[in-house]
């Protein structure tokens, strides 16, 4: 039996060893002033998609942009469809997640818990700790109330995402799979009509133009960017060796990145996978500690929450303007309705798609409700929340905050930092590679073209001060929610259909259930 | 219903010794015996994407490559020594795996090896044949 993608694997780990040396050279284009040609090159362009995507329509005041009324609405619409499946379904997707429903003679495959793991390091990340300081400052503690709103709907977004993923997946002979949402909008909406099916393809092609910028941008760029500026922050803030040498940490990332990806060196991204839950338990559980040394103040907390959400002081647009920080924080954070999770959930193997849908809600719930949830706590809590930050500054913030408390913290949260950037670029190269072969076939070519592309931007991310293409980018990551939610309501009935008759499966026993820990395996 | 007897292998030497100890053992009751042979995999695991995507071609080359490498060999060797043996390759935690599918076969008795292992060692790492005389629901023959 022979394994083709293996030996693909290997042979591009050869010719990927050598492109890493490229980088090497790279810093040469990094430096000497081409970061502001390149800004003024793309300016326009990236004006004009981000002022497109980010358009929006005056609410009491505030501007509101109208990809957040999309995404928000999405998540209403299909909570209300699916009669509340993101509270009804959240003990069964526990036990799915434990392993209660998972064949003994089906193990060795991907499990529930590993695909909802893999999904979870790509969204956990700069969001929990830079955006929810962010939204707090700028919205007032109520903006934590809207977050956990908005995190709670988002969990119906992503159980119809990922249902979806894994029913329209690819498998290929030699056994590995590729889903997403490329897969599902085309032949989801193909199967539904032949009237559908060229909408399909447009939306599928969208969305893999706009996943590949994501995946370079908000998936790369700004999480080389930010983990950089955090770790200036700790050697020493301007005076720091390193504070104009982003270019070299920007290539040690790309090398370690490359050696994962290029270079096919599991072991990096392994212990990486590893470490990254362990930081993110660290980070929960310090969190914790604050607000629990600080208990007498959570009542307060809370209620400030509560009162704030709806009748804050002191917030540009009212009520209105907090929902925004808390509605887009969110949206950045747990990516619920864009599409990216549906990718890695795919791989999980199952013959009940609806299954990894109910697996999925745990993503925004765990990302949004819990994680942010606890940031937003330790930052009012400590009092540490500033009005007038300016949005970049988030991890500076939450570090401020933290350390307001336990003195050494910083030096542990860019350590977090920089390894949830890492583990988020591992996921978002993975996602804008399959967008990328989706729309140029799979062969080593464009492969390892994509990737060495992508180690590119990781260097210019962290060396340059590209506002508009870190604006650009953010717009690709909420564009990819246009064509992702669109094609989604014309496939609501098919997951309706999955979703009953597995619900009645379920509701009269007819699941077979393999409980007890011997038998977990 | 036949009966069945379990062994549980490894390619270490104290596994063969445990495989002669059933080989014989089953040939005398005349029982079917199963080899057994579990590869180390945790349902609860942190992985990349692609190690995600790559999983099933994976477990498909481990299992092809446990049958043809590891039981095969043994079980066409005691086939014609006259037993009535057959391999069986799954995942997990050893011990666990192997005492679940002694439920699933209803096995008469689960023979293993045992590596004899520092105290120490043992203590802090466990061993398979400890955990398995713990947690088995079937009478369990250790083979020093």
């Amino acid at each position: 039996m022979k394994y083709p993608a293996l030996e693909l694997h290997m042979s591009i780990r050869k010719s990927g060893l050598a492109l890493l040396g490229l980088l090497i050279s790279m810093p040469v284009f990094a430096e000497g002033g081409i970061d502001a040609k390149i800004n003024e090159a793309i300016e326009p362009f990236a004006d004009a998609v981000a002022s497109f995507v980010f358009a929006s329509f005056p609410l009491a005041g505030v501007p509101f942009p109208f990809v957040l009324v999309w995404l928000i609405a999405g998540a209403t619409i299909f909570t209300f469809y699916f009669r509340f499946i993101n509270l009804r379904a959240f003990r069964h997707g526990f036990q799915l997640v434990r392993g209660d429903y998972s064949d003994p003679t089906a193990a060795g495959e991907v499990t529930h818990f590993q695909a909802l793991a893999t999904a979870l390091s790509g969204t956990v990340g700069l969001g929990n700790i830079a955006g929810v300081a962010v939204a707090v400052s700028l919205g007032g503690p109520g903006a934590t109330f809207w977050m956990i709103l908005a995190g709670l709907l988002g969990m119906s977004s992503k159980f119809v995402e990922c249902t979806l993923g894994v029913k329209y997946r690819n498998e290929y002979t030699d056994g590995t799979v590729s889903g997403g949402p490329m897969y599902y909008l085309s032949k989801g909406l193909a199967e539904r009509s032949d009237k559908l099916k060229s909408l399909g393809k447009v939306l599928a092609v969208l969305f893999a133009i706009f996943c590949i910028g994501g995946s370079f941008g908000g998936g790369n760029m700004f999480q080389a960017n930010q983990s950089f500026k955090q770790v200036v922050a700790v050697t020493g803030g301007d005076v720091s060796w390193l504070a104009d040498k982003g270019w070299l940490f920007g290539l040690v990332i790309a090398a370690l990145v490359g050696l994962v990806i290029i270079g096919g060196i599991q072991g990096i991204a392994r212990v990486t996978s590893k470490i990254v839950p362990f930081m993110a338990v660290v980070y929960v559980t310090t969190g914790l500690f604050i607000i629990l040394s600080n208990f007498s103040e959570v009542p307060a907390a809370f209620a400030a929450i509560v009162n704030g959400a709806f009748s804050p002081e002191g917030v540009a647009g009212g009520m209105v303007g907090v929902l925004f920080q808390g509605f887009k924080r969110a949206a950045f954070s747990n990516e619920a309705g864009v599409g990216s999770a549906a990718i890695a959930h795919s791989a999980v193997r199952t013959n009940r798609p609806v299954t990894e849908g109910f697996v999925a809600l745990y993503e925004p719930f765990v990302d949004t409700v819990v994680v942010c949830t606890i940031t937003a706590l330790v930052i009012i809590i400590t009092g540490t929340l500033d009005p007038g930050v300016d949005p970049s500054q988030g991890v500076a913030l939450t570090s401020s905050a933290f350390e307001s408390s336990i003195s050494w913290f910083p030096w542990i949260l860019t350590l977090a930092v920089v390894l949830f950037a890492f583990s988020t670029m591992i996921s978002w190269s993975y996602y804008g590679l399959k967008a990328w072969t989706y729309l140029f076939g799979e062969s080593m070519i464009t492969d390892i073209v994509y990737k060495v592309m992508f180690l590119f931007f990781v260097v210019v991310g962290s060396s340059m001060e590209l506002g508009s293409v870190i604006d650009f980018s953010d717009a690709m990551i909420f564009a990819m929610a246009f064509p992702n939610m669109l094609g989604i309501y014309f496939l609501l009935p098919v997951v309706k259909k999955e979703l009953n008759e597995y619900w009645a499966d379920y509701k009269a026993g007819r699941l077979q259930k393999f409980g007890g820990a011997a038998n977990r395996t | 219903m036949t009966q069945v007897l379990l062994v549980g292998t490894d390619c270490s030497d104290c596994s063969h010794r445990a495989v002669d100890y059933a080989a014989k053992w089953a040939k005398f009751a005349n029982l079917h015996l199963y080899i057994v042979h579990i590869i180390q995999w945790s349902p609860f695991t942190f992985n990349t994407p692609q190690e995600n995507e790559e999983r099933h071609m994976r477990r498909e080359a481990e299992l092809e490559r446990a049958h043809s490498e590891i039981l095969d060999p043994i079980v066409a060797d005691l086939r014609s020594k006259g037993v009535d043996a057959e391999g069986v390759v799954r995942h997990g935690h050893p011990a666990e795996t192997l005492s679940a599918l002694a439920n699933e076969l209803d096995a008469t008795n689960i023979i293993i090896g045992r590596k004899g292992e520092s105290l120490i060692k043992t203590k802090l790492f466990g061993s398979v044949a400890s955990t398995l005389v713990q947690i088995s629901d079937h009478p369990v023959t250790v083979i020093p």
